[in-house]
């Protein structure tokens, strides 16, 4: 089977610091894998070189036979992503996030709106899909944003983090639509999470990272037997150490505070 | 063209949705409309400059239209702090069309407000000549709108959060504001203030409204077209260029 991701040797510095330091790895078509590791690993900026919207300082990318730094537009038609923070618009409603999106990725009419309906219902957002996305609960805005990157039936979907702060019943609706989604339509999928048990359940594959650099790779079972733990936490924690990372805070992290703080939560 | 329009489509929604916003960023230019326009009236009267409030109206519509343009610019660093930013930047359009359907629809929604505010110098008092010239009243109202869109963009693209926000209110939109014909007339001054009005770029706008509600222009007609478009051209593409450079 071909290689829907590939990555050699692929850098990523940030002045002194190291984000992503000579990271290989490949995707088959068709797989679900996980890429896991601590805060400030280098999960992010991965995604981030591998969705054409972060220059990597140097080595080679490939997604569905696209350089993500050449041929952009290729690349872009290819994938679906959930990023980690929230992307819509809180001013629209769900009707037109998705709508507005169809039409960025050259979605037909006719299509469009019928793959709207689907998906909308298939995340339970049907009765509400003409409300503000602004009334919605940080639940519903992650099942939206799902349903949106599968609009335009990419080949690959990128997940960061997409269950984070739901309950276990929708992230189970989520998983279990993906992995359908992955067996029927064979569509790659590449997701970084911190639940490992939910690694453990779906990833057919996982990579794990720390400082930068890959530490291991294999399926789930071949890392816990690498690591003679019982379960993927265990392993992950015997693979990366106890240590608690400091993370960063990113300028928009910043930003997002001084934004609460001054409109009280409010949008505008 | 497609993802131009709807971009556009998206910026007039939320513009239509929030009244507040509407209502609130006609504020300021009221503000300046009623203390200055009825408060040197008489002043200026005496002076022989004429009716203050036709001479000012211009000016308080192109201040409307300035502002509400710089900051659907600066949106864009909404945009990133609520993530909507990433949506389209990772759509598979050009960053030429997205940038073209931002600084459109930002436009569109600063030429609206300054049409309230137009409407509402006409109710204060506000007499224009109607002539032929009018019709380059929204031809300049929107140049006015397009320049500013530009120049907000590049902000928006350039900074990465609000707190460089007061430093261009401030050091850039306030001077520029303030050092145009907006307020008085660009003959008679100091040598500098003089040149400072020349080299603003709202200086042409203004005029060219003014004269096109009065047939009296300071510059000229053709100057004030000739300058507006190049430099709405200009800004543009300069705004258009820093959208394109902007990474996560």
């Amino acid at each position: 089977m071909a290689d829907m991701i590939a990555v050699q040797d692929l850098v990523k510095n940030y002045g002194d610091f190291c984000a992503v330091n000579h990271v290989t790895f490949t995707v088959p078509e068709g797989k679900i894998f996980g890429f896991l590791g601590p805060n400030g690993a280098g999960k992010t900026t991965t995604i981030k070189m591998l969705t054409t919207v972060l220059d990597p300082t140097s080595g080679s990318i490939r997604v569905n036979g696209h350089d993500p730094t050449r041929e952009q537009k290729a690349v872009r038609k290819s994938f679906g992503i959930v990023f980690q923070d929230p992307s819509l618009d809180d001013e629209l409603t769900a009707q037109e996030n998705m709508e507005l999106h169809g039409v960025l990725y050259g979605v037909p009419r006719a299509e469009r709106h019928k793959r709207i309906d689907t998906l909308v219902d298939f995340v339970g957002l049907g009765e509400r899909k003409k409300d503000l996305v602004k009334t919605y609960s940080g639940g519903m805005k992650r099942r939206l944003e799902v349903a949106r990157a599968l609009l335009h039936t990419p080949r690959i979907l990128f997940l960061d983090e997409p269950t984070i702060g739901l309950d276990p019943q929708t992230r189970n609706h989520i998983w279990g639509y993906i992995q359908q989604l992955s067996k029927e339509e064979g569509v790659t999928v590449f997701f970084t999470t911190h639940y490992m048990d939910e690694a453990d359940r779906v990833a057919g594959e996982a990579a794990v990272i720390d400082h930068g650099k890959i530490v291991a790779q294999g399926t789930p079972s071949e890392l816990k037997e690498r690591t003679k733990c019982t379960n993927l936490e265990d392993a992950f924690i015997a693979l990366t150490g106890h240590a608690i990372r400091e993370e960063e805070g990113s300028a928009v992290d910043r930003m997002r505070m001084m934004g609460r703080a001054w409109r009280g939560g409010g949008r505008r | 063209m497609k993802p131009i329009y709807i971009l556009c489509v998206r910026q007039l929604k939320r513009y239509v949705r929030s009244p507040a916003r509407i209502i609130g960023s006609l504020g300021q230019p009221l503000l300046f409309l009623i203390a200055l326009g009825f408060g040197l009236r008489a002043m200026f009267a005496r002076a022989g400059g004429g009716d203050y409030i036709n001479f000012l109206s211009p000016g308080i519509v192109s201040m409307a239209i300035l502002f509400n343009a710089v900051f659907s610019g600066i949106e864009i660093i909404w945009d990133r702090q609520f993530g909507f930013l990433k949506e389209t930047l990772v759509a598979p359009v050009s960053r030429l069309q997205i940038v073209l359907g931002r600084m459109l629809g930002g436009a569109i929604v600063a030429f609206a407000q300054g049409l309230i505010m137009f409407a509402i110098c006409l109710i204060a008092g506000f007499r224009i000549h109607t002539s032929l010239y009018l019709t380059f009243a929204i031809v300049f109202m929107f140049l006015i709108a397009l320049l500013f869109a530009g120049i907000g963009t590049v902000f928006g693209s350039v900074l990465q959060d609000m707190q460089g926000f007061p430093l261009i209110i401030n050091f850039i939109i306030m001077p520029i504001f303030f050092f145009s014909n907006a307020l008085f007339s660009p003959n008679g001054l100091p040598r500098v203030l003089a040149l400072l009005l020349r080299l603003n770029p709202l200086s042409y706008g203004v005029d060219g409204l003014r004269g096109a509600c009065s047939t009296v222009f300071a510059y000229g007609l053709k100057m004030d077209l000739a300058v507006g478009v190049l430099l709405t051209g200009i800004l543009l593409a300069l705004g258009s260029y820093f959208f394109s450079k902007i990474q996560l």
